[in-house]
């Protein structure tokens, strides 16, 4: 052996040893590097004393002693270290890792005050956000959705011809939340406001999969990403009730009433700005915190599943019809879209190729009681239509219920299959991630199709 | 003979503040030169070492700053603050306390029992 050869054997082993020390979360870059340092400083005196060079570095990380004893000495005095932190800015581990964290600081701010100053942009044309709901409405969406998908675009370096599908479907968004002639009162307003967000949505998600949207995986990404979204928004929101709390209680206290302060400006503009800062944290926090939505999903599969199981029973045993208004069959709606949220989170966690186990017998039932009492009141809800004609309210309603239910329908197939292990659970996956474009297309139809269907109720 | 776990603990941080008040030094060099002086009694580990330098830097006891030694391998050195230098001057003094309390004990008048009954003294 050379001694170049030696050398360069050293140097791998090097490699090694150091790969082994940063997959230590006490041990962070700059302590792998003074380690590494003083291992080298060992391999030299016992080279110099006549060593070889690759007996030296056993002898030297041997004289180390085990990396589980050193890694806990670090932990005494590191303790915080084993609370993952988020680092905003400055202190990453790489210089080019912190350059990045800053631009994407920068983005965030900018598109967060973008999008709280767009939503106040009416106002200058003489909209007010107490009197014209009509307008803010369907139209929110508009104002603050473009600049989260700005920014995620600009993340993932979107190619010029998405983002010429983005802006086209953006301005398809205002075409149809303002072309049709609604009145103040007409149903289609608040269907275009609910169904909206949704389209825009799916479209932030393109976006956010950037090229390579026919994947799987990034789609699941995406999925993934809006759960943590929506519990960063909500925490963010909790944030934001406390200080409006406290500027109303220390204003008052002086005489000075914030009540117009707060529903013109702190609450549009926070919720705006919040909806961008929520998607930068998501984005920046990815490695760092443990996913949340998938715990919660743990922790209320069981609970809904008993609930509902326990309706189930209630139906049955009382033999009472369901009573199904507007309000009740929205109402299932969201029971399905509960359903499928802790179904799709629970997905979202899982390491396809463990084996079926308990948890996903419990999913099974949670799904297939849903199921059950969805067709309960399908049945209902038919017949009232046939009976009395229908609106867009219930058309809507109506139509998503049959979607979800078809997606749920299928979903427990798969379940059933992948617990008596006739397919993998990948099958699952797929068919969640590839339904995905079904709610984009329903949703856009109800905002461009139906005002015309139902001339303009 | 090793000196048990304890003691060592105990003395590592007025033994690295003294080293350190000789002038700037490194992590592998300290252990060298602790090694050294105690004849190989002292044994002392990395996993001691490097956390305790890390805790009397964010005491203020220490400054580190990354050198570049022999063309491209950076070293952390370590150099004692003022703060330190008091710190040091605190423990040697409780030091001495307790060093010159063992030494009246165990070599003091009306203790010759004791003190032949220590073989180390045998060479005293």
């Amino acid at each position: 052996m050379t001694a170049l050869d030696g050398q360069e054997d050293l140097e791998a082993q090097f490699a090694q040893w150091r790969q082994y020390v940063q997959r230590r979360r006490e041990l962070q870059q700059s302590d792998a590097d003074e380690l590494e340092d003083h291992l080298r400083g060992s391999v030299d005196e016992l080279v110099a004393a006549g060593l070889r060079a690759d007996e030296a570095f056993l002898v030297a990380v041997k004289r180390m002693g085990s990396l589980d004893d050193l890694s806990r000495e670090f932990a005494r005095e590191h303790s915080e270290r084993l609370w993952k932190q988020l680092v905003l800015t400055g202190e990453a581990d790489s210089p080019e890792a912190a350059t990045r964290s800053r631009h994407d600081l920068l983005a965030m701010v900018i598109c967060a005050a973008g999008a709280a100053v767009s939503i106040k942009v009416p106002e200058l044309f003489g909209m007010r956000l107490t009197e014209d709901g009509s307008f803010y409405g369907p139209n929110a969406s508009l104002f603050v959705l473009p600049w989260l998908t700005a920014f995620l675009a600009w993340r993932r370096r979107a190619r010029r011809p998405l983002i010429g599908i983005l802006v086209a479907l953006f301005a398809l968004g205002a075409v149809a939340a303002n072309a049709y002639p609604l009145t103040d009162t007409s149903q289609s307003v608040v269907i275009t406001s609910i169904h909206l967000p949704i389209a825009l949505w799916l479209m932030v998600g393109l976006a956010y999969v950037a090229d390579d949207w026919r994947s799987s995986r990034r789609r699941m990404d995406f999925i993934r990403f809006t759960g943590e979204w929506f519990v960063y928004f909500v925490l963010i929101a909790l944030g934001g009730g406390v200080l409006t709390a406290f500027t109303v209680g220390t204003f008052r206290a002086i005489g000075i009433d914030p009540e117009k302060f707060i529903t013109q400006w702190l609450l549009p503009c926070g919720a705006a700005a919040a909806t961008i800062v929520a998607a930068w944290l998501v984005e920046a926090k990815q490695s760092v915190v443990e996913n949340i939505a998938p715990v919660l999903t743990r922790l209320f599969t069981p609970l809904f599943t008993a609930v509902l199981l326990a309706f189930l029973v209630a139906v049955v045993w009382t033999s009472a019809g369901i009573d199904v208004e507007r309000e009740a069959l929205i109402l299932f709606d969201l029971l399905l879209v509960v359903v499928l949220g802790l179904l799709l989170y629970s997905i979202s966690a899982r390491d396809p190729l463990v084996p079926p186990g308990l948890f996903d017998q419990l999913q099974l039932a949670l799904v297939i009681s849903a199921l059950a009492i969805d067709v309960l009141v399908l049945l209902e809800i038919t017949g009232r239509i046939t009976a009395f004609g229908t609106t867009p309210n219930k058309a809507a309603a109506l139509g998503e219920n049959v979607i979800l239910l078809a997606n749920l329908a299928w979903s427990a197939w798969l379940l059933l299959r992948f617990a008596r292990r006739r397919t993998p659970f990948a099958a699952l996956e797929r068919w969640q991630t590839g339904y995905l474009p079904v709610y984009a297309a329903w949703s856009w139809i109800v905002v461009l199709a139906f005002p015309p269907l139902f001339s303009y109720v | 003979m090793k000196v048990a776990k304890d003691l060592v603990a105990a003395s590592a941080t007025p033994m690295v503040l003294g080293i350190l008040a000789e002038g700037e030094s490194y992590g592998y060099a300290i252990l060298r030169r602790i090694n050294e002086v105690s004849g190989g009694e002292l044994d002392w580990t990395e996993g001691l070492l490097y956390p305790l330098l890390h805790r009397l830097e964010r005491l203020g006891y220490v400054k580190s700053s990354w050198q570049s030694v022999m063309g491209e391998r950076r070293r952390k050195y370590y150099r004692i603050t003022d703060k330190g230098l008091a710190e040091l001057a605190e423990q040697r003094r409780q030091w001495d306390a307790v060093v010159d309390t063992l030494k009246a004990i165990w070599l003091g008048p009306g203790n010759f029992r004791l003190l032949t009954a220590i073989p180390l003294e045998g060479k005293a």
